[in-house]
């Protein structure tokens, strides 16, 4: 091997590592607040990718059928649960919450496609992209209300099980509004970097890892700065002593999904130019995102940033060495990450008795 | 809107099957040819499932009767599972008393119902590209071409083109092995040599690595053994690290999504096919030429729209064949549709096929081989922008 292989490998390592990245930080903001290592993150990001995809084509996107089927869900359970607890006058607004918030998107996609590209002209793609991100973006926090909060206070493994289902629903979804095919979308950055030795570096991998910085360090800002970043931290600490202090968990884990759901949009559309898309490849996107969370411990931010990095890296060369064993390499990365982890974590106790309410 | 129109069909063919059920007095329908389908109609399988399908519903209205006897087609949803397809084989042969089984979109489902043919013994005729030791192969031909034949097509013109070095990448799975496989058999006594064997799974999102070691190797061509969708990978990777050599693939990426993906990446390749894809290029003294056209206009007037894929010319092909077959079973006296001995005489009679002139291909079958088709059954082309194009 010479050194500009090399080279080029661990660029596109460094692309790959880039959407581990941004997948990582939300699988991480998920677990620490609510304890659900969620499965079906990929599947947000694939969903975003096939949205752009269709709007490139100049149709309505399928996930307005989607979207609005979970809402439907959503304001089903919302209002079981209202009429349970006889708070029956709360229910207009839990269906404007539930029920209207979420299909303004939609309504953004349908106008989009119905009256700018009426004339079969092409759509803006900046538009398109936006609207592909709020299209996705209701679609986490609306299977979380469905799925996920019911049981918002059963163990993590319980959780993890219902996450993973979860998963299936959502990608079995997929097959039926998206159809089997993949697609691909044009780029988003055109023109490349020439670098000294012949190297040229595409734009969309710049735009990648450009995106991956600026994100995790407004991630890193929010967080530090803002009242609702300080509610996440504290929720993700301590669940109890969050709840004493007044915050809400059910909130704080309805921001969590919904930051989540954007970090997966925004992954549909980064890597929806540079591999082809099907309904299930979101799936694989999440894997590895979950091994470089794992790296991180599935708490810490800047960790999962080194994991997911080191994860695309290793996936490069792994497939430049043994295609067939790519994934291979990638997943036993967790042998000797999980070995070093429990040899050097200090054991807390299990959180059994955390929360009773 | 495909999804709908899938749904439509697979309601449709429910119906039907449900119909058919529902009114099985046995007397009325004795003299009554029946051809029993089983394809994927559903789940991951169903993108070449019902292409399938509504090709033998062309095939039907292009030749309703046979010898006069009017001909029922009864078409089963195999879900994209070989064992629904062995059961649904099983339900044709017991309940519907089918002549002749077909099917089916996957080779595996496609050796279940042979088995299950061989069985109960009824003929069946596969639609696609099967491999089955000779002693299980009695009851069963297939119309499909074997891959060695249309790979030996694409090496020879390797030769032709003076290429002396191919690097391979392909699926991780049986097809890779299949074409890897033909490929390194046909180019060693061409003085081709493969230089790599670079492998990638269906569902992988990038070959950037397997690609920049076949860059490495320099080849002067690269052959690759994909299908469908996840074959444009290679093309696209290749356009990215500005590899300039030829490109060649195999009939697994004839397929219109393939085009749509790979885009202007896959300009120029060569691929082989059935002469069916470009039957309106073929010259006008090609064996094929006017089936295949008879077969694009009962394809457009029975579904509504043209056909665009190898597929739905299968089960044309295999309908012919049948229709030869039971044609000649019917002149000689036989014995009745329905029955053990008219099944026999059909399957006789198809292993007997000489010159029987299909979309794809010529047929003859001979007992012992599963394959009937020869030289006339492939044709080169070339994707030019979107289109294929018959290579000169």
């Amino acid at each position: 091997m010479s050194w500009d292989i090399a080279l080029i490998l661990g660029i596109d390592g460094i692309a790959n590592g880039a959407v581990y990245l941004l997948a990582g930080l939300g699988l991480v903001l998920i677990f620490s607040v609510t304890r659900v290592v969620f499965v079906p993150f990929g599947d947000v990001a694939a969903f975003a990718a096939l949205s752009l995809a269709a709007f490139e084509a100049g149709k309505l996107p399928p996930t307005v059928g989607l979207v609005a089927m979970l809402a439907l869900l959503a304001v089903a359970a919302e209002v079981w649960t209202l009429l349970h607890r006889g708070e029956a006058a709360r229910i207009p607004r839990a269906v404007l919450g539930w029920g209207l918030l979420p299909l303004l998107p939609c309504a953004l996609a349908w106008g989009l496609t119905s009256i700018v590209g009426a004339g079969g002209q092409k759509l803006p793609q900046g538009l398109s992209i936006v609207t592909a991100i709020l299209l996705v973006l209701p679609i986490t926090p609306l299977v979380a209300r469905v799925a996920l909060q019911p049981l918002a206070d059963a163990s993590v493994l319980v959780l993890l099980i219902a996450s993973l289902a979860v998963h299936f629903l959502l990608s079995g979804l997929g097959l039926l509004f998206f159809g089997p095919e993949g697609f691909r979308t044009s780029p988003l950055a055109s023109g490349a970097l020439e670098l000294p030795g012949g190297l040229n570096i595409s734009g969309q991998v710049i735009l990648m890892v450009a995106a991956a910085l600026v994100l995790s360090g407004l991630f890193f800002l929010a967080f530090e700065r803002t009242v609702a970043g300080k509610a996440l931290r504290a929720t993700a600490v301590n669940r109890v002593g969050a709840r004493l202090v007044g915050i809400r968990p059910a909130r704080t884990a309805l921001l969590a999904y919904g930051c989540a759901s954007l970090l997966a949009g925004l992954i549909g559309v980064l890597v929806a130019p540079v591999n082809t898309m099907y309904y299930d490849s979101g799936f694989l996107i999440g894997l590895k995102a979950f091994v470089a969370a794992i790296i991180g411990g599935l708490t810490s931010y800047p960790l999962t940033a080194v994991g997911a990095l080191a994860v695309g890296v290793v996936e490069s060369f792994g497939s430049f060495f043994s295609g067939a064993l790519k994934d291979v390499i990638v997943f036993s990365l967790l042998i000797p990450v999980l070995m070093l982890r429990s040899a050097f974590a200090s054991h807390s106790e299990e959180e059994t008795e955390e929360i009773d309410a | 809107m495909n999804a709908f129109n899938r749904r439509g069909l697979i309601s449709a063919a429910a119906a039907t099957a449900l119909g058919i059920a529902a009114l099985t007095p046995a007397q009325a329908q004795s003299q009554e040819l029946k051809v029993g389908l089983s394809v994927s109609l559903s789940g991951p399988n169903s993108s070449l499932g019902v292409p399938y399908a509504k090709g033998m519903q062309a095939a039907l209205a292009y030749r309703p009767e046979i010898g006069g006897r009017k001909v029922r087609l009864i078409v089963l949803d195999d879900g994209s599972d070989p064992t629904a397809s062995g059961r649904n084989a099983r339900k044709l042969v017991d309940e519907e008393k089918v002549d002749i089984l077909m099917g089916s979109s996957g080779v595996p489902a496609t050796i279940a119902i042979s088995q299950v043919g061989r069985e109960s013994r009824t003929p069946m005729i596969g639609l696609s590209p099967i491999s089955l030791k000779p002693e299980e192969s009695d009851w069963t031909v297939t119309v499909a071409q074997p891959p060695t034949l249309m790979i030996d097509a694409v090496v020879e013109r390797m030769k032709r083109d003076g290429i002396k070095t191919v690097a391979f990448i392909g699926f991780t799975d049986a097809w890779g092995d299949l074409v890897y496989g033909a490929l390194t058999k046909a180019a060693e006594p061409l003085g081709i040599k493969v230089l790599t064997n670079e492998r990638y799974a269906r569902a992988d999102a990038s070959v950037a690595g397997q690609v920049l070691k076949i860059v490495a190797a320099r080849p002067d061509a690269v052959m690759t053994g994909g299908a469908g969708t996840p074959g444009a990978l290679p093309y696209l990777a290749l356009a990215e690290r500005g590899f300039k050599g030829k490109v060649y693939g195999q009939h697994g990426l004839i397929n219109p999504d393939f085009v749509r993906v790979a885009g202007a990446s896959a300009n120029g390749s060569i691929l082989p096919t059935g002469p069916v894809i470009v039957a309106e290029q073929l010259p006008d003294g090609s064996p094929t030429k006017k089936v295949s056209l008879d077969f694009r206009a009962a394809f457009e007037k029975t579904n509504g729209t043209p056909s665009t894929d190898a597929f739905s010319a299968y089960s044309f092909d295999g309908y012919l064949v049948f229709a030869d077959a039971a044609a000649r079973v019917l002149a000689a006296k036989g014995g009745e549709p329905g029955t053990p001995a008219f099944r026999q005489a059909l399957r006789d009679a198809i292993m007997a096929s000489k010159e029987v002139v299909g979309t794809h291909g010529v047929y003859s079958f001979k007992p012992g081989s599963l394959y009937g088709v020869d030289q006339r059954a492939r044709v080169l082309v070339q994707v030019d922008n979107g289109k294929w194009k018959l290579a000169p």
